[in-house]
Order: structure tokens, then C-alpha cells, then sequence
């Protein structure tokens, strides 16, 4: 028996019964644009966070202090002082640091003429634009010189801008006060929108570190310290690096806990990449389902088929077909069945994946590989669910058959 | 016609059924041969046997005891694809209600049985197609589907079905039972033509009147042969159809 001969008669049994073929396809056309959109939606989702964390930085290590205690009693972040300017200073020459800035922030009210406006000043060295891929996009951003004199320069980002500048005139050259400090707006960053956990990244001041801790803060501690590893695979051995110079500089013995925590970007995006992973597994749960329902509507409408065929199946064991050539005869029917289905199902899914990109504007990515599933699943499907009906059909007694009305 | 090739040889044949735990005695030790170019009819009222008769002889079934030779070659022994492809190489089978597969041209059905045999290709396949619709007087309907054409029609078109693998002999079952008397006559002399041809023809009726019309008829009743004659000289069935009153009222 050539395939050929059992595909051609397949095709003709399948094109005498259109509808009822389209009914049982659209089971599985459903099934599968269902798990192409939800996978293509939770990829997108993961892609763009991933994108967003690498915005931030990809490589950024961050240093906090962190479980101190004093006699006993854990104290806050914001009380701890265990972080010094020379702890940074020592840092910068570690061969695997790319960049370094210490970190010290303050909240305040920013005024400038009538206009006012609370945010936050952060006082950093010029590295921290490197580390936060961050521009100035116009005027320069603040140098050394202005660190070491602690001098009253900011730079803002484009929130502040717009609160403190409605009218839209050039801040750069003027100068606004934080609190009761006056500070020479220098620069204005370029606009970063908001993050993935929906903070606004333009909503900054920055100002050289010293002029934040001696004229605003009036501390002689830094906050945290930022910093860059020279690319992503030496993060980890950076951080060693990081917590035994710490651990050498601040003197603990080996019991002792760190008095800081380091963490850096990868562990953020491992925390989020696998939320974002389990929604992609809850939505292909979902969507797999309707397919096994799919597959169910393919083995139901194909065993109809078989008891509404039984006198055609008698005839053509009469004229000769083995037993072998009625299960083939069903079981690829089932398979172009389920396999036409998936084809349509997969172009669906790709247009409902865009439809949700244009419309909802989610963000979406198709996998090849999600595609390549879910068609190898249909075929699978086909076979599975096909097999059956297909089995009973080729045990049918031709006589019985023949006689069935 | 002794002279001619042997068919089919039954010896003895028996076949019995359980039915609800009793022994039906379908068939009670039925011998005959058949010879290459007989038109044989089997008669016989409702469970005369001649129902389990015709399956064992169109390999569909096999006899309890007993041996049947088809063209030479024991049946009894076959497994069920060995006599699938048996039936599909030496028989041709015309039903009473003509089985076509609905929606289907004629020449597709007709190609049906030379699609289960992988040694034709699909060029001769159709060929041959062409060839056993126009000796069955269809070539004007090739392309028309079954549920097109009448009843006579249909059943010409599973004739030419039963042709197109040049079976040994062609088997049918009450061909005309479902016909009215002049489309029956029409089918009738389809087949007296074809016996012309020297086709073997077997043809399954209850109808005591066809028996004039073949050239040997065998009587079952009880699941035995009660007569088996010939007829040296059978009544033509043209000549029959051209005497029926035309339908002009």
C-alpha cells in the first residue's frame, strides 16, 4: 500500500466532510494560537524586565551597610555607619571594578523662583553615570575638582526639570535651592521613563558626594557605595574581592557576621525572571489545556466518524483493504486533522501575539521554539487521540460492516 | 464448457454460527465447481444459506470444515490480509445497494479498488478506470458524482468497480434487488454482456426469475444444494428490457 495512495484517500474522506473537519480543527486552532499568545506574552514580559534591569545596569554591584548590631539590638540601614569614604577609596583599585561611586541620598524640597518640588539628591561621583547608564543630555557633568571643593553643582533629571522649569527655559546656568543650599544647575539628564517596578528614573538630583555629606547631610559616612564589574561573568568574583576587603578594613574575625550586604543586578533579575517564569508556566498550563480539550474533540468527532462510516469502511475492506490501510486511513486523517489545525493555530497565534502588542501594547516575544512545540504537541495529539477511533474502525468485521445500517 | 479453467471448488463446505449458545447450521456440506466463464446464479429463499455462501465465496468469511479453492489457491488457511489482498486481486464485488462512497465521482470510485494495490500507478490507474466505466456504457459520466445519478446508474458504476482489478469472477449480491423491472433488465443484460465477454459471473438472488437468464443456476434451501442445472440456452435479457412497455403514460 503506498502512502501516497492511503494520503490521497485520506484527503478525499477529510474534503466530504469540510465542516465537521473544521469543527474538530478549530479545537486544536484554538489550543495552539492560545499557547503561542500566552507563551509569546510571557516571554515579552520576561524580555522587556530583562531589558529594563540591564538598563539599569547590568553588571551593578551594590553595597549596603547592613547587620550591625549594638549590643544586641539590630539596627536600621539608615542608622548604620559602618561605611566609610576610604572603604571606597580602597575598592577602586580592585582589578575586577569597572566603576565606582559611593552613594549618600537626601530628600528635600527643590525651589526654584515660585516653583517647588520634592525629590531626592543623590551624591555620587561621575563614574555613577557609567554604572546606572545614565547621559547628560545637556551641559557637563560635574569633575573631580568640584568633589574635592564640594561644590554647589547639581545636575537634574527631567521630572525635576518640568516641576521646576514649566515654562520651558534652559536650567542649565541657573540655580536652584535644595532646602536651604544653592545649588548651579550644571546639566540635565537624558529621560530614562520609569523602571520595570514602575519608579521614575528622571525623578533625580545629583550632586557630587561631598557636597551632599559636609553641606546637606553633615555627615562624615557614605550611604552605599555602586559600582560596575568589568562585565557580568566576573560579578561573583568581584563581590569576593568586594566582602573580603571589607571584611579585612572593618576588622572582623572570622564569626563574625558581614556589618554589609552586597547585591548585585543578577541576583535582582534571577528574582525576577523567575516570577516572570512562573507566569509563563501558569499561562502554558492554561493553554495546554485547551489543547488536550482540543485533542478530546478530535477523538470524539473521529469515533462518530468511524460508527457514521461503517458501511464505507465494509466496502472498502470488500475491495481489499487490510486492516492496516482502514487504521492508516484514520489515523492520517486525525493527523492532517490536527496538523492543518496547528498550522492555522500557530499563524493565529503570531497574529493575536501582535494584535496584543499593537492593542494592549504588552510587550510580546515569539520563541521558535514555543512554535516548534506546539506543532510537534499537535501532531502528537493527532496521532494519540487519532489512534483509538483509527483501531476500532480497522477491527470492524467486513460482513457486520457491510450489513450496518 | 469443461474444458475451461477452474474458478472456484467447494468440497463439502460447512459453517456454523452460535447464536445466543445454540449451533446454527448455516451451511451443510455444499460441493460444486465452477468453471471460467460460467454466469452462475444462487438461489434460494432467506435463510437458505445462500448469504453465508456468498461471504465464504468472497473470502469475507471461512467455512467451519470444508475446502474452497479459488483460481486455484486454498482459501480456508489465509489470514484475514492474505484474503484482503485476495479480494482485492481476483474478485469484484456489486452489492444491492451498490455502496458507492457518497460525494464521490464516478471514476473515483471506480479507482478505489486499484488504490489499495501499490503495483499501479496512479497514470494506469486512471486508465483503467476510464476503460471499465465506458464498457459499462457510463464515459459521458466520469466526472458525475454519486448522489448524481439514478439507481441504475450507480450500480453501473459499481459493475465498472467490480471490473476495473480483472478479478476472476465478479460477485454480486441481489445486483438488481433494489431496481425497478426495467433498469433490472438494463443491469440484466450489462451482465449478459459481460458473460458474452467471458467473464465468470456469480449472482446471488432470491428472484426465481433470473435463473433464465444465466447459464447454470444452483438452489440452496437449508443450507444444502437442492438443484444444480444448466441452461444451455439462456434467455436474452435485451430481448426482455425491448419488450417491457416504454414508461410513456
Amino acid at each position: 500500500m503506498k502512502f501516497a495512495n492511503l494520503l490521497k484517500i485520506a484527503l478525499k474522506a477529510l474534503n466530504n466532510n469540510k465542516l465537521r473537519c473544521f469543527l474538530t480543527m478549530l479545537g486544536i486552532i484554538i489550543g495552539v494560537a492560545s499557547v503561542i499568545t500566552m507563551l509569546a506574552i510571557g516571554q515579552g514580559s520576561k524580555n522587556s524586565i530583562k531589558a529594563q534591569i540591564s538598563e539599569m545596569g547590568s553588571n551593578m554591584i551594590m553595597i549596603h551597610p547592613g547587620n550591625m548590631q549594638r549590643g544586641g539590638v539590630r539596627q536600621s540601614a539608615d542608622d548604620m555607619q559602618t561605611l566609610e569614604v576610604s572603604d571606597y577609596e580602597a575598592m577602586k583599585s580592585l582589578p575586577g571594578v569597572a566603576a565606582i561611586s559611593p552613594s549618600v541620598n537626601s530628600g528635600g524640597q527643590l525651589v526654584n523662583g515660585n516653583n517647588n518640588y520634592p525629590s531626592t539628591i543623590y551624591g555620587i561621583t561621575p563614574d555613577y553615570l557609567d554604572i546606572r547608564k545614565l547621559k547628560v543630555k545637556d551641559g557637563t557633568m560635574f569633575s573631580d575638582h568640584d568633589i574635592q571643593t564640594a561644590a554647589k553643582v547639581c545636575i537634574l533629571g527631567k521630572t525635576v526639570v518640568d516641576n521646576l522649569f514649566p515654562g520651558g527655559e534652559d536650567p542649565v546656568g541657573r540655580v536652584v535651592r535644595f532646602g536651604k543650599i544653592p545649588l548651579t544647575v550644571i546639566g540635565v539628564l537624558e529621560s530614562k521613563g520609569t523602571n520595570s517596578m514602575g519608579q521614575d528614573q528622571d525623578d533625580v538630583v545629583l550632586a557630587p558626594y561631598t557636597t551632599v555629606m559636609k553641606r546637606i547631610l553633615a555627615i562624615d559616612y557614605i550611604q552605599g557605595i555602586f559600582a560596575s564589574a568589568v562585565d557580568e561573568s566576573t560579578t561573583d568574583e568581584t563581590i569576593d574581592q568586594m566582602t573580603a576587603l571589607l571584611r579585612d578594613r572593618h576588622k572582623l574575625k572570622e564569626s563574625d557576621e558581614d556589618d554589609f550586604q552586597i547585591r548585585s543586578q543578577q541576583e535582582l533579575s534571577e528574582m525576577m525572571n523567575s516570577t516572570s517564569d512562573m507566569m509563563t508556566v501558569l499561562l502554558a498550563c492554561i493553554a495546554g489545556i485547551s489543547l488536550l480539550v482540543g485533542g478530546i474533540g478530535i477523538m470524539n468527532i473521529m469515533y462518530v466518524s468511524v460508527t457514521e462510516r461503517t458501511r464505507e469502511i465494509g466496502l472498502r475492506m470488500s475491495i481489499g483493504a487490510r486492516g492496516i490501510d482502514i487504521l492508516s486511513q484514520f489515523l492520517i486523517e486525525a493527523v492532517i486533522i490536527s496538523v492543518t489545525g496547528g498550522v492555522i493555530g500557530i499563524l493565529i497565534g503570531v497574529l493575536a501575539s501582535w494584535l496584543v502588542n499593537v492593542i494592549a501594547n504588552w510587550p510580546v516575544y515569539i520563541q521558535l521554539y514555543s512554535v516548534g512545540l506546539s506543532f510537534a504537541v499537535c501532531t502528537v495529539t493527532g496521532v494519540f487521540f487519532g489512534w483509538y477511533p483509527a483501531q476500532k474502525a480497522s477491527n470492524l468485521d467486513p460482513i457486520e460492516a457491510l450489513r450496518y445500517e | 464448457m469443461t474444458e475451461n479453467k477452474e474458478i472456484i471448488r467447494v468440497e463439502n463446505l460447512r459453517r456454523e454460527f452460535i447464536v445466543g449458545g445454540e449451533k446454527v447450521k448455516a451451511l451443510r456440506g455444499v460441493s460444486f465447481t465452477i468453471y471460467q466463464g460460467e454466469f452462475v446464479t444462487i438461489m434460494g429463499t432467506s435463510g437458505s444459506g445462500k448469504s453465508t455462501l456468498l461471504n465464504i465465496l468472497g473470502c469475507l468469511d471461512t467455512p467451519t470444515s470444508g475446502e474452497y479453492r479459488l483460481d486455484g489457491v486454498s482459501v480456508q488457511t489465509m489470514s484475514k490480509n492474505q484474503r484482503a489482498v485476495i479480494r482485492n486481486r481476483k474478485i469484484g464485488f456489486v452489492f444491492q445497494n451498490y455502496n458507492l462512497l457518497p460525494k464521490t465521482t464516478a471514476i473515483e470510485n471506480v479507482e478505489l479498488p486499484l488504490l489499495y494495490n501499490s503495483s499501479v500507478s496512479s497514470h494506469e490507474r486512471r486508465e483503467r478506470a476510464v476503460k471499465a466505466l465506458e464498457a459499462v456504457g457510463l464515459h459521458e459520466r466520469l466526472y458525475h458524482k454519486s448522489n448524481q445519478m439514478s439507481g441504475g446508474q450507480q450500480q453501473r458504476v459499481a459493475i465498472a468497480r467490480a471490473l476495473v482489478n480483472e478479478p476472476v469472477m465478479i460477485l454480486a449480491d441481489e445486483a438488481t434487488g433494489n431496481l425497478d423491472t426495467r433498469t433490472s433488465f438494463s443491469i440484466l443484460t450489462l451482465f449478459q454482456e459481460l458473460y458474452e465477454r467471458g467473464r465468470t459471473i456469480i449472482f446471488v438472488t432470491h428472484n426465481p426469475e433470473l435463473a433464465l437468464y444465466s447459464s447454470r443456476n444452483i438452489v440452496l434451501r437449508d443450507g444444502k444444494i437442492v438443484s444444480d442445472t444448466l441452461n444451455l440456452s439462456p434467455a436474452s435479457a435485451r430481448e426482455a428490457f425491448e419488450a417491457l412497455p416504454n414508461d410513456n403514460d
